[in-house]
């Protein structure tokens, strides 16, 4: 099986699995408890704690461990609009590519009378700063903008981002599920004020992850019924998630350099061979963008039957079709580049990870190739391109 | 697995797929920013009226590619008449089931049945119930105007 769907979730390593073993039979206690087992506990759980801090350069009070990323998203979320409602400051700004975790997350809020604007992105997926700046009134309370997008795995400019948001009095939130442990992320120099983080990104469990809140900034209780976290988030602490989290993140940091080089000339090789293709697109911008993205669009075939055949060839991929999102529509982030309807239903995602191999990424060249080909050959879209009776989107 | 093994099957070997150069009657259905079309072919022997070949295009997701190639040999060898009696309940059981959200492919399935027929009824003047043809909204119930293509 060649597994290309890392941004979905990645495989624990082999590290990461050992570190976490002891925490299920042998230090089982509960952070909490005073006994020796429990105290035992509490030091693996501070010392990830301080880990966890280190990668992003935080300090180790500012993490918040949570269930992952969606609950990240929602918890900063939630404490941002319960200030800004203090504050009277009812307004937040965040992208058209947002992750549903954010997006779904500030719907609940617009109920609630917050006003919410959604900056554009541009053909290559990314926002301009001169439009952020041009949105920020005197009730923005924050700006939520993701670090790297899932789907197409472009950067924004956050840095760029987290200044102007500083320059103007708003906390900057920023996803960067996609981003930690695969490109470099450094809180204080980027102006970070609050960032979600999830395990299962970077060969960590599933079911962990993290929140980080700037001292300054004003966090609010998210789970009642216990001191943990702070007395913000109650639950016995996961440890053999947040031990496992801890370990592969340190590892992805250290191995960041040579993988990334790694997984660039192997996706720039799809990149070369796959638009070959005719009447294909790379999807978002090709130079400020995660390592082992690939996504691109494939005119007069759709997603969904592209996903299953490569399935069938023992390829795991990924697609924005209507079909594959379980709704109606593509991917809205497709869409937010400028994508007709037809042309985002035939897109493929592909994302590599440290354990890819340059004869996987060949059996994959020559299998999206074959499968583009058939359902081509049996589409009566791209029989109506062919004929001229359509026009070509690309 | 999403699907059923028979949906795979005829999903992964499509039956009577493909264009047909001279056919009696053409049907085409769907919209490609629904991300379903279907295109179906079909032969007709004047003398019986009975349809001697059939064959589909389709554009769509693994379900739109199965519900089209059952339908073609649900209706291959069979009286015109009879074709026009195919339901989309019956394709979804044929196919021994399909997704509750994929139920529309075969709905889009039945129709372009239809509209082969009627192609076919209108090339050669034969006269029909236009009941049997009411034109339905394109099943995916999407807002934009379907028109504005």
């Amino acid at each position: 099986m060649i597994y290309l769907d890392n941004a979905g979730t990645s495989k624990v390593s082999d590290k990461v699995f050992k570190a976490m073993e002891p925490f299920f039979k042998e230090i089982y206690g509960n952070a909490s408890s005073l006994h020796s087992l429990g105290q035992i506990a509490k030091e693996h759980l501070e010392c990830a704690r301080e880990k966890v801090a280190k990668c992003i350069n935080a300090d180790k009070d500012e993490i918040y461990f949570t269930s992952g990323g969606s609950e990240s998203d929602n918890w900063a979320i939630a404490s941002i609009a319960k200030y800004g409602a203090l504050k009277n400051k009812k307004h937040i700004i965040t992208s058209q590519i947002e992750h549903h975790a954010v997006l779904h997350a500030l719907d609940e809020l617009k109920k609630q009378g917050f006003e919410i604007t959604y900056l554009p992105v541009y053909e290559n997926g990314i926002i301009k700063t001169e439009d952020l700046k041009n949105a920020i009134k005197k009730d923005t309370v924050a700006v939520t903008i993701m670090f790297a997008n899932n789907e197409i795995g472009t950067i924004q400019p956050v840095k760029e981002i987290g200044e102007i948001c500083h320059q103007n009095g708003v906390i900057f939130h920023t996803d960067a599920v996609q981003a930690i442990g695969h490109i470099p992320v450094d809180v204080k120099e980027m102006n970070i004020d609050m960032l979600s983080m999830s395990g299962h990104k970077f060969h960590s469990p599933k079911g962990v992850g993290a929140l980080y809140c700037k001292k300054s900034i004003p966090l609010f209780n998210y789970i009642y019924g216990g001191a943990q976290e702070k007395n913000r988030r109650a639950g016995t602490e996961n440890l053999p998630g947040i031990v496992g989290m801890a370990v592969g993140l340190e590892d992805a940091i250290n191995e960041m350099p040579e993988v990334s080089k790694r997984e660039k000339t192997l996706r720039d090789k799809l990149f070369e061979e796959l638009s070959k293709i005719p009447h294909s697109k790379i999807n978002g911008d090709k130079i400020n963008r995660l390592p082992n993205n690939f996504n691109m669009c494939f005119e007069g075939i759709e997603g969904e039957s592209l996903l299953l055949l490569l399935n069938e060839e023992g390829i795991c991929a990924s697609s924005g079709s209507a079909c594959t999102s379980g709704s109606l529509d593509p991917s809205h982030v497709l869409l937010a580049l400028g994508l007709a309807h037809e042309v985002a239903h035939g897109s493929l995602r592909l994302t590599l990870s440290k354990y890819t191999t340059e004869e996987e990424i060949d059996k994959t060249i020559d299998a999206v190739k074959k499968v583009v080909e058939y359902l081509r050959k049996i589409s009566p879209v791209w029989d109506e391109l062919q004929k001229g009776v359509r026009k070509y989107a690309l | 697995m999403l699907y059923s093994e028979k949906v795979m099957d005829h999903f992964k070997n499509p039956r009577n797929v493909g264009e047909m150069q001279d056919a009696d009657g053409i049907g085409e259905v769907g919209n490609a920013k629904c991300g379903d079309i279907m295109r179906m072919y079909i032969k007709v022997d004047k003398d019986t009226q009975i349809i001697t070949d059939v064959k589909f295009m389709t554009f769509g997701c693994g379900s739109a590619i199965a519900t089209s190639s059952i339908a073609t040999e649900m209706i291959k060898g069979q009286p015109i008449s009879k074709a026009l009696e195919l339901s989309n309940k019956a394709v979804v059981e044929a196919l021994g089931g399909l997704p509750t959200h994929k139920i529309h492919c075969s709905v889009l399935a039945e129709e372009a049945v239809k509209a082969a027929v009627k192609d076919y009824y209108d090339k050669n003047g034969i006269k029909y119930d236009e009941k049997c043809y009411a034109k339905g909204s394109c099943p995916c119930a999407h807002e934009f105007d379907h028109k504005g293509e």
